[in-house]
């Protein structure tokens, strides 16, 4: 019938996206919603942010991949992930403050849900490595209970769900090289030279 | 297998949920009935089997949130006291279409609306209608003929 294809003519995809959009607050509001994500620009690029109830649980770079990364949360974390910008509007300031150079502590809670055994305790030991100062792969992986584990505590860093927040890039070779960094090398650089110590 | 994160999901299935929900409620209360639809979803999300046909699945919850809506609305509008208010024009100025379509039974209405706005097969019509290929086609065709005569008689009237 050629009167119904009015309907098909309606613009459905940006009538869908906008009521998609307002689904959000209402998800927030009953609860609904296991992982909270938005996108957050910064001087290294569009940054994917994630959140659950109990703070920041992923921080991704623009080279990681965005579908893999929800992915990944909706497999072990929770499949209900949905963009809802609000529960992340703290930590997205803070990230602003931070890379203006106005903040050296971020007050927004980490979730380590994606990190088991010495690899959280890697990364938990790593996060209280005070801005401005450094530390050695050997050191951290002492902080978590095995001071000849450094070549785990590398791969434990490499694996962490949550850069610039949970501070690997403050972590070193014994001798001063810089080691390595999920994000790239150039990027460690970066961080550090904002913080001062580079 | 795993469900997919649920962001995925609602971007994948929006635009047919809706366009669904714009031919059964109407625009003006399209967003609404998404949202409730999206909301019925999401709740039970998590304990769904990922082998789901989760298009059928969100079809389905999208019908039935139709239905309480058309329910609602009879009960809680009383149309004689409410003023006519206009449809928010349709890109080619036919608000007729969207009212005689809304008119239509439930049945008839439904199998359009899965026929006609969703593109489905009448096999995916039947499945979604939880009835028989024959009686999607035959709701379709009866839902058709009431639409020619229903549009018939508002050209003639304007």
């Amino acid at each position: 019938m050629r009167e119904l294809g009015a309907l098909r003519r309606l613009d459905v995809d940006r009538a869908s996206s906008r009521a998609a959009a307002g689904l959000a607050p209402r998800a927030e509001r009953e609860g609904l919603v296991d992982v909270a994500f938005v996108e957050v620009q910064s001087p290294l690029g569009t940054l994917l942010a994630a959140a659950t109830r109990r703070g920041l649980v992923r921080l991704a770079y623009p080279n990681e991949d965005r579908d893999q990364t929800l992915e990944e949360l909706a497999r072990l974390v929770s499949p209900r992930v949905l963009e809802a910008p609000a529960r992340l509007d703290g930590i997205r300031r803070e990230l602003d403050e931070y890379f203006g150079g106005q903040r050296k502590r971020f007050e927004f809670g980490v979730d380590f849900a994606l990190s088991r055994g010495f690899t959280q305790r890697v990364l938990r030991a790593t996060a209280r490595i005070p801005f401005g100062s450094v530390s050695t792969y050997r050191e951290v992986a002492e902080r978590a209970g095995n001071d000849r584990a450094y070549r785990a505590a590398g791969n434990a860093l490499g694996s962490n769900r949550v850069p610039i927040v949970v501070p690997c890039h403050r972590v070193l070779h014994s001798g001063g090289g810089l080691g390595g960094y999920t994000g790239g090398l150039d990027r460690k650089r970066f961080l550090l030279s904002l913080e001062g110590v580079l | 297998m795993s469900l997919p994160p649920f962001s995925a999901f609602l971007e994948q299935h929006r635009v047919d949920v809706y366009r669904f929900l714009v031919a059964t409620v109407g625009p003006q209360h399209a967003d609404d009935c998404f949202q409730e639809t999206f909301l019925a979803a999401l709740r039970a999300y998590p304990r769904l089997d990922p082998g789901t046909n989760l298009r059928a699945w969100i079809l389905t919850i999208a019908g039935r949130k139709a239905i309480d809506h058309g329910r609602r609305a009879r009960r809680a509008v009383p149309m004689a006291v409410l003023p006519e208010r206009a449809l928010p024009a349709s890109p080619d100025g036919e608000p007729g279409l969207w009212r005689a379509v809304r008119e239509l039974p439930p049945m008839q209405r439904a199998a359009i609306a899965h026929r006609y706005v969703l593109d489905l097969s009448y096999r995916e019509v039947a499945e979604a209608l939880g009835c028989s290929e024959e009686a999607a086609r035959a709701s379709a065709h009866e839902g058709r003929k009431r639409l020619r005569e229903r549009l018939a008689s508002m050209r003639e009237d304007a």
